[in-house]
């Protein structure tokens, strides 16, 4: 498999006051091309720190970043912003839409800073909205949108640019079992297509729909084990 | 990122606090104003002196006593110089001594009383010669004009304004009354037609004498307050302006330039002495109303600063979108830019309504003809200045904006 992430010795310290905090503490691992992972952890233990690190979003404060190949820490604060346009997409835990525009304009957001001519955005925005099944509230306001819908938004959002990788910070934290089974069943179905999806969650349910899971506690790998039976989301949970 | 989108994004920005967004661009709104006000006022004022200076005709020259003024206050110093007599009178007016002159005109003025029986009227009087008339393409409307042998026998005869007339005599025939100038008797022998006002001269309100009456029964002086010379043609002037120094300088003895006691202007010079006059007044109201130029722009920065905290999040989302550090410094930069040119526009627009509503008060009711001009410098400054402050006031906050991390803007709250 072809190696898509790699870390080495991945380290980030806070400094507040006296106290250092090793949020991510000598992490290495790696992550190939089509794989569907979860990270798991107490709170407090480093998921969204790493995460963020993994997405380009953070620098680390030591260690090595090699993505698809290239040392992250050698690029531009430019680069990088290239980098999270065109190569990852990332779903937020508290879905980061802006209220104020409307569905489709905050899918195409990264397609306005990638550039891309407005007629291909609409194409490629209208795409990724269908995926979601969103298409009947295409020019609603975000705001006037239920949890679950916001969080499709969201997720609609980090694949419109068909990234590398998709990151998901607790896809399903806000959401009902019923709404949080919809947001699981697209991310399996954008990893069969090929996606790679890395996934930070609380719940085991979540964590067994990934097909490997990575443990952290106090910023350092517990456990890294692939998963036995892959837990597919049933279509019967799905509301529409 | 394409520019429409930029622009689509700032105005998003812009009218999501519409009521804010008004009261931001006010001060640049009333700044832009005063300043096109200032601007096309002082424009108008300006062409009118001018347009009426022009009128004398542009191949007058006049000889003024004394050294020429350098300030204002200077001018005074005219009245009271004796250095024009009526020998360098005569001398300019020999043929061969300027050859390109066609007339010669000595003057001599002051303001004082003139009264008709109990109605009184402090006037300017000018004593002049018959040349007055054409200089100045003076009409007659009753009675006669002053004729040379009038100067000549230094009669106490004159002739007056039309507005003056009717202040002493009202419906009464004024030719071949005596009036009183500073309690000389002067026999009115005609009345000037309407001829209104004249940069700070009113024909209308003019008392006209033979200069040589003025000079010995009012005045008691021997000298000119001023020598008119026309010239043949505009291309002549400069040879009459030759002629006149040399034969002064003769008359006066003077070896030394820099010891002229005379000095000579040409309508050019005295356009270009209200121009800078007028330039210094634009100038100085300008600079005042610049001066809410940068009230405004402090307020546009601290509006900016603001809607820069406000929009933390939404920096930092749009940074992990993929926007670049630049991207959002354009997009802050343009929004503080759009704020204040839609500013400088309003500002120009409301400016203008005014400017052209004091010169319809003006030229309405003030009895003085005076059109609107436009300041297309103004309006041309205004939308570069509106530009440039948006440019200087917007950039520290869009630098702070820009500069943000994208996960530590994420997360604030
Ligand atoms: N900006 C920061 N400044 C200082 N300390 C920080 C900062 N961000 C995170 N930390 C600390 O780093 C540690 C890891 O935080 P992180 O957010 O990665 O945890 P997490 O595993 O995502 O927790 P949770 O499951 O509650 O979201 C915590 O102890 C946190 O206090
Ligand atoms: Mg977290």
């Amino acid at each position: 498999m072809e190696k898509l992430i790699e870390v080495k010795n991945l380290t980030k310290v806070y400094e507040e006051g006296d106290s250092k905090t090793f949020a991510v503490d000598d992490i290495s691992l790696t992550i190939d091309r089509g794989e569907f992972v979860s990270i798991v952890g107490p709170s407090g233990s480093g998921k969204s720190t790493l995460m963020h690190i993994l997405g380009c979003l953070d620098r680390p404060t030591s260690g090595k970043y090699f993505f698809n190949g290239k040392e992250i820490n050698s690029y531009s604060d430019e680069e990088l912003a290239k980098i999270r346009n065109k190569e990852i997409g990332f779903v937020f835990q508290a879905f980061n839409l802006l209220p104020r525009l409307s569905v489709m304009e905050n899918v195409m957001m990264p397609l306005v800073y990638a550039g891309i001519p407005e007629s291909k955005r609409l194409t490629q925005c209208e795409r990724a909205v269908d995926l979601v099944g969103l298409h009947d509230r295409e020019k609603y306001q975000t705001a006037k949108l239920s949890g679950g819908q916001k969080q499709r938004v969201a997720i609609a959002r980090a694949i419109v640019n068909e990234p590398a990788i998709i990151f998901a910070d607790e896809p399903t934290g806000n959401l009902d079992s019923k709404s949080g089974a919809v947001v699981l069943e697209f991310l399996q179905k954008l990893n069969k297509e090929g996606h790679t999806i890395v996934i930070v969650t609380h719940e085991t349910y979540v964590a067994e729909s990934a097909r490997r899971i990575i443990s952290i506690k106090d910023g350092k790998i517990e456990s890294d084990m692939k998963v036995e039976h892959q837990r597919i989301v049933s279509k019967d949970a799905l509301i529409k | 990122m394409k520019t429409k989108d930029t622009l689509k994004i700032a105005v998003e920005g812009l009218t999501t606090h519409k009521s804010r967004t008004m009261l931001t661009i006010l001060g640049i709104v009333i700044g832009i104003a005063s300043i096109m006000l200032v601007m096309s006022i002082g424009q108008s004022a300006q062409n009118l002196i001018l347009g009426q200076i022009q009128s004398f005709g542009p191949t007058l020259v006049s000889v003024h006593p004394g050294r020429r003024p350098q300030s204002l206050a200077g001018f005074t110093g005219v009245l009271f110089n004796d250095s024009l007599k009526q020998r360098d009178v005569d001398t300019l007016a020999q043929k061969t001594n300027v050859p390109d002159a066609v007339r010669i005109a000595p003057y001599v003025f002051t303001s004082t009383p003139v009264s008709f029986g109990s109605e009184s009227y402090t006037t300017f009087v000018m004593g002049s010669s018959q040349d007055v008339f054409n200089s100045f393409h003076l009409d007659v409307a009753q009675g006669v004009a002053l004729t040379d042998s009038d100067v000549a026998s230094r009669s106490s005869v004159a002739v007056i304004g039309q507005k003056l007339a009717n202040e002493l005599f009202g419906a009464n025939n004024p030719i071949g009354q005596n009036i009183k100038v500073k309690n000389k008797n002067f026999r009115v022998i005609g009345v000037l037609a309407p001829k209104g006002q004249m940069v700070s001269l009113n024909w209308d309100e003019i008392v006209l004498t033979p200069y040589s009456s003025l000079q010995q029964y009012v005045l008691g002086i021997h000298y000119f307050n001023e020598i008119s010379v026309e010239a043949s043609s505009l291309a002549t002037v400069p040879t009459v302006i030759a002629d006149i120094t040399r034969v002064l300088r003769q008359n006066h003895n003077i070896t030394d330039p820099t010891k002229d006691d005379f000095y000579i202007q040409t309508q050019e010079d005295a356009a270009n002495t209200v121009s800078s006059i007028t330039d210094i007044l634009t100038l100085l109201l300008t600079s005042v109303a610049a001066i809410s130029l940068v009230v405004g722009g402090i307020g546009i920065m601290n509006i900016m600063l603001v809607s820069v905290t406000e929009r933390t999040r939404e920096i930092g989302l749009r940074k992990s979108l993929g926007a670049t550090d630049k991207n959002i410094l354009v997009q802050f930069l343009t929004e503080a830019i759009m704020l204040t040119l839609a500013g400088g526009i309003i500002g120009i627009i409301l400016g203008t309504s005014l400017g052209l509503a004091i010169t319809y008060m003006i030229d309405k009711f003030g009895g003085l003809s005076f059109p609107y001009s436009f300041s297309l410098s103004g309006a041309i400054l205004g939308v570069i200045v509106s530009s440039v402050i948006g440019l200087a006031f917007g950039i520290f906050p869009a630098r702070q904006a820009s500069q943000k991390s994208p996960i530590e803007a994420l997360r604030y709250e």
